[in-house]
């Protein structure tokens, strides 16, 4: 059943095959992520009302929210790829958790700083030990730990193992992030949009938030395509195709210059 | 599926499952010690099946809604008083110094200090906790009927009512 299910992702396996998708892909993505992150934004921060009791600060929702759902996406993403690269011993796998893990580290940071800079005027305080913060500090120590476990063995195949591993365990913190606010008393507020009920959002804010939302996460895909490209290069730069692709890129710029 | 693969498979989903189980339990057990702050029924009435009260002199942070119309203000100081509601008890909590901008009536906040009796606490830090709506100032007048006026407006406001 599974054979069949997947058959159609094989030819993806292959390196060379994926470094030329991602290639054509990441022009399209990186376009569509700059128009609807400019579109989400200027919208957002320019044009949308301000609230009713935060005013203008609440706007830091539009970059805070986006890049808090995505740090968490890009984690389910990366913890994946390392399950199908430990499983199924998928090269290209493996090294998408490489190519992932900086993207979401950043994305966390972001999250945690932009929430610390609307904390300071409407809270009072940049940081609070609560559930919510404390379980997204954590998730940035669980995406530079895989960073760090990858690149601390000498043989590269035993690092990206054990960081895959971790990487795995790791998941158990998203439902903590997502449900601290609820199985805990916590500063941080509930959730506005991911929840099944009725978003407590007015339209008018609403629909900049989406899009910015979209935008993150076409940014988060183009990156990935980017440093995908650059992981499968890197492993693979002893492989013939790599070669060849090389002294074509040379050839072309020779002639160039001629 | 190969044997070696569905070796593989187990052994990764038995040692997540494990681990994910022993940081679940571990949660579990530590669940009363990740709650920011009690609530005012906690304070009074006890936490959990042993209805465990925080003792007079303990340090603890407190958050609930302030209570309408409870906020007494010293005239010649920052000194300010107000009672703390969520679903039933009252608690009253005092505090000496500038309360942060969305801190108002109806608001909740979370305040840490010390318990000074029963049901009171001095506080050392107040901070607003706000919730998950939002809206521009037309509908929430539409909606809530609140009509809210930025604290620079207030203040002026309040000058030219002092000044005839």
């Amino acid at each position: 059943m599974w054979g069949s299910m997947f058959r159609w992702l094989d030819p993806y396996a292959k390196p060379e095959t994926l470094y030329h998708l991602c290639g054509r892909l990441l022009p399209y993505l990186m376009g569509l992520a700059l128009f609807t992150l400019l579109l989400g934004n200027i919208w957002g921060l320019a044009f949308s009302p301000a609230d009713y009791q935060q005013g203008d600060s609440y706007r830091i929702i539009y970059i805070h929210v986006p890049s808090a759902i995505w740090s968490m996406g890009a984690y389910s993403s990366m913890a994946i790829a390392a399950f199908i690269g430990l499983v199924w011993q998928i090269r290209v796998a493996q090294w998408a958790v490489l190519a992932i893990a900086p993207i979401g580290a950043v994305y966390t940071a972001i999250a945690l700083i932009t929430g610390a800079a609307w904390g300071k005027p409407m809270w009072g305080t940049w940081w609070v030990w609560d559930a919510r913060l404390t379980s997204e500090l954590v998730l940035l120590f669980l995406y530079l730990g895989v960073i760090a476990l990858a690149g601390a063995f000498s043989e590269a195949a035993r690092g990206i193992k054990v960081a895959s591993l971790l990487a795995i365990v790791g998941v158990v913190n998203l439902p903590i992030i997502h449900f601290s606010v609820e199985w805990w008393n916590t500063l941080h507020q509930g959730a506005t949009i991911t929840k099944f009920a009725k978003p407590s959002i007015d339209p008018s804010m609403l629909w900049p938030l989406l899009i910015s939302l979209l935008g993150f996460a076409l940014l988060l895909a183009a990156l990935t395509c980017l440093r995908l490209r650059s992981q499968i290069l890197i492993f693979e730069q002893h492989r013939p195709w790599v070669r060849q692709l090389v002294d074509a890129k040379g050839d072309s710029s020779q002639k160039e210059q001629n | 599926m190969n044997p070696r693969r569905q070796k593989r498979l187990v052994a990764v989903t038995a040692f997540v499952l494990l681990l994910g189980g022993a940081i679940g339990a571990m949660l579990y057990a530590l669940q009363q010690n990740i709650d920011l702050f009690y609530t005012p029924s906690q304070l009074i009435e006890g936490i959990g099946k042993d209805k465990v009260k925080p003792e007079v002199g303990q340090r603890l942070r407190i958050g609930g809604m302030v209570v309408k119309g409870s906020v007494r203000r010293a005239p010649e100081s920052l000194k300010v008083s107000f009672d703390l509601v969520d679903t039933g008890p009252i608690v009253t909590v005092e505090y000496e110094g500038i309360l942060p901008d969305l801190f108002r009536e109806g608001q909740g906040i979370v305040a840490q200090g010390v318990l000074v009796d029963a049901t009171t606490i001095l506080a050392s830090e107040v901070l607003a906790k706000h919730d998950e709506e939002y809206m521009p100032p037309e509908v929430a007048e539409a909606m809530k009927g609140i009509k809210h006026v930025p604290p620079s407006q207030l203040y002026k406001e309040s000058d030219k009512g002092q000044q005839p």
